[in-house]
């Protein structure tokens, strides 16, 4: 997917300016934390459980090799095949070239991000292959040439009428005046429009939730049921993953999956739960006729061992992104590219480079509650900062701040100076700011003044005001 | 530390660090600290040669100077029983960064950690540290509370002012709906990303006016400056009476003279 991640503010700008979009985050910022909220209240266990998550997952990395290695040899022995890609290239070829080996037309998607990442949709479709979503989010943003916005609720970012305006546009077999006024009939439409697509597909492609190492299953979640239908109805079912998606055993699966999705969604489980193991067998009723799974790298094992190894424990929750007043305000699109929220403004400037992604983990408040609800516990506020420490040692920081910075330092690190300047600020703003209390508009405050006042000093500072006081009492 | 002879235990020394924003714009707040920390029965100390704890430099990635800073006020500071920080962003600093932006230095790490363990927020000091359950002081109105995010996630304020609060009489605390989401501010965020600062702490001033409470009260300055200027600027705009907008420990002392923040003396 191409990135606009060095857009960030520009994004921003047009998101907070964008009316559907901020009344479809109003709905969100108030819909998903309470949620969760209320399924974790339920569960006395969830703090021990994000414990056995962390450690989980750091088990597995500590050991990805093994695992990767065990996992391949039980994919193998159960009848299907492991492919391994190193970039967004490889995979897509791979893809590819399964496609044109089974002579695949069309193919049947479930929501996967990991195609997002290496832009499988359009090189498909430039392939003379065509790619259909499934999952209904996905399929809204598909029929509009979008991007998700969000890694589990991809079309959070409209609005019922947004969707329905597009369904008409797009479904103009059906009859123009029929009833689209309530949400179940959008749902209903987009199933029998995709209820013949899943009848003649002859691939099905699914992301993983999890991969198992010890039966070399994938798991995937879905509350639609499209995801059963993608993998079990074609002749192949293909499976899209990440290295870092491999977990030991099922009973590890099942530990995060108490986690997940109670953190996305606030459900206790995901409606459907599907774990597949190699293909068809000879007394199985139904299945795919091949099984495959790309594993893909993209630079995932280039952070093992790096202050950002921790960022790999993420299972695609979105509670970050749920529970960030930044993305709450601008939504995922600003963000620029598959990732957005506080996991994308780690991940991003992993997997693109942080000279493409600049941006993004500056633009964080730092208030750690998306570090307070993430599931694996992972440090996402550290390791923004550490992609900060980068961006000043490589100069990529912007020159007027670093110097501004590097000023305040050198005074910060000789305080007679200090305090004479901030005495000096101090009467000066405070005398010219005493007849309101406040600027409407201050000299080199502008982008803090442009929208709110910026509060007047009292006058004099603590130290001077205490210093003199001190030396009145000795006298 | 020091020997002690006489039957009266000494008083603790309590060094205050004052933060750059109290010593810049609102030095009441200082004061106020000084009070409360003297009510606990602690004896104060202002170490003249403190500035700022290096927090800017931590966050916009420039560690090398953040570490020169650290080192200099763990010098200052190390020699107290108690460091005592009105904010939880200044104390969130010393307190849990301090040690990991020292850690590739064990001698200074190892001292960091020391005054890690002697440093507190002032809410938390006086609350958890000191015991304290009341204040005499009286505050007529209306207040609702923000939760600075620092404090809240870092050092764990939560209880204590409201506690402390509700000992003040004439004083009436409403909660604020969401007072745990962050303001805004966010140090450099707020002028490096104005745009979505201002969003945030647009929505955050519509729920501290949809509470109707008379006044508005948190334990960091910056937060504070970045919800007084807003509030200040949408009142200007609709001609409504100003939230006053005040630092806890204020109204926690009694020290309510000045005029709010953002707000000309009458």
């Amino acid at each position: 997917m191409q990135s606009t991640s060095h857009a960030f503010k520009d994004n921003a700008h047009e998101a907070l300016g964008n009316r559907h979009l901020q009344s479809a985050l109003d709905k969100m910022r108030a819909g998903f934390p309470q949620r969760r909220l209320d399924a974790i209240g339920k569960l006395p266990e969830f703090e021990d459980l994000r414990e056995q998550g962390r450690e989980i997952k750091n088990h597995v990395l500590e050991n990805l090799d093994w695992y990767l290695e065990r996992y391949e040899r039980n994919v193998i022995a159960a009848g299907g095949h492991v492919h391994w890609a190193r970039t967004p290239e490889e995979m897509r070829q791979i893809v590819l070239g399964l496609c044109r080996k089974l002579g695949a037309r069309t193919v049947t998607k479930g929501k996967t991000m990991i195609a997002e990442e290496v832009g499988l949709n359009d090189f498909l479709e430039s392939e003379g292959v065509t790619p259909i979503e499934t999952d209904l989010g996905e399929y809204i943003i598909q029929l509009r040439r979008e991007p998700p916005s969000h890694i589990i609720a991809p079309a959070i970012h409209l609005t019922k009428g947004q969707v329905e305006k597009t369904f008409r546009e797009t479904h103009t077999d059906l009859p123009p005046d029929r009833n689209l006024e309530e949400p179940r009939s959008l749902v209903a439409e987009a199933r029998t429009m995709l209820r013949e697509k899943f009848l003649k597909a002859d691939v099905g492609i699914t992301g993983a939730n999890f991969l198992i190492a010890e039966t070399g299953s994938s798991v995937i979640v879905t509350n639609e049921g499209n995801g059963d239908l993608t993998q079990l109805l074609p002749r192949a079912h293909i499976v899209l993953a990440s290295l870092e998606k491999i977990v030991p055993t099922l009973e590890d699966a099942a530990a995060l999956l108490r986690l997940l999705a109670r953190s996305a969604t606030g459900q206790d489980m995901s409606v459907y739960t599907t774990v597949s193991t190699g293909p068809r067998r000879a007394e199985d009723p139904d299945g795919p006729g091949e099984y495959h799974v790309i594993l893909l790298d993209n630079g995932r094992s280039g952070m093992l061992g790096t202050e950002f190894q921790e960022m790999l424990r993420c299972i695609r929750c979105g509670a970050c992104m749920n529970h960030c007043p930044v993305y709450g305000a601008i939504g995922g699109h600003a963000y620029g590219w598959v990732y957005p929220g506080p996991m994308g403004a780690v991940l991003t400037p992993s997997l693109i480079g942080i000279e493409n992604a600049k941006h993004l983990p500056n633009a964080s408040t730092f208030c750690g509650k998306c570090e307070s609800v993430c599931p694996m516990k992972i440090p996402l506020p550290k390791m923004m900062r550490h992609y900060r420490e980068r961006e000043w040692q490589r100069r990529l920081s912007p020159p007027a701040a670093r110097v501004g910075l590097k000023f305040w330092a050198f005074l910060a690190l000789r305080p007679p100076l200090y305090h004479f300047f901030y005495a000096i600020a101090a009467q000066v703003l405070g005398l010219l700011g005493r007849r309101q209390g406040s600027f409407y508009n201050l000299p080199l405050a502008g982008a803090w003044t442009a929208t709110r006042d910026m509060p007047a000093p009292q006058g004099r500072s603590f130290q001077e005001m205490w210093h003199q006081r001190r030396k009145k009492k000795a006298v | 530390m020091s020997s002690v002879s006489d039957s009266t235990p000494a008083k603790p020394r309590v060094g205050l660090f004052v933060t750059c924003l109290v010593d810049l714009f609102r030095p009441s707040v200082g004061f106020a600290a000084v009070k409360l920390i003297e009510e606990s029965g602690c004896q104060v100390e202002v170490p003249g040669l403190q500035t700022c704890c290096g927090q800017p430099a931590f966050n916009s990635g420039d560690k090398q100077d953040a570490a020169a800073i650290a080192r200099r006020t763990i010098l200052l500071f190390e020699g107290f029983d108690y460091v005592v920080v009105p904010s939880g962003s200044c104390g969130g600093m010393i307190k849990e960064h301090y040690p990991e932006l020292l850690q590739d230095d064990p001698p200074w790490q190892a001292r960091a950690t020391t005054l890690a363990e002697r440093t507190w927020e002032l809410m938390v000091f006086l609350h958890d540290v000191r015991g304290m359950r009341r204040v005499e002081a009286r505050y007529d109105g209306v207040v609702t509370y923000h939760d600075s995010c620092s404090g809240l996630r870092e050092l764990g304020v939560k209880r204590q002012p409201r506690t402390l609060l509700g000992s003040v009489r004439g004083l009436t605390l409403k909660e604020l709906p969401g007072a745990e989401i962050c303001c805004g501010f966010g140090g450099t965020f707020c002028v490096k990303y104005p745009e979505i600062s201002d969003k945030m702490v647009g929505t955050k001033a519509d729920d501290i006016l949809a509470t109707g409470a008379d006044t508005l009260l948190a334990g960091d300055m910056g937060c504070l400056m970045n919800m007084a200027g807003k509030l200040k600027r949408l009142c200007t705009e609709t001609g409504a009476r100003p939230t006053r907008v005040r630092h806890v420990a204020e109204v926690l002392a009694g020290l309510t003279d000045e005029p709010p923040i953002g707000e000309a003396g009458g």
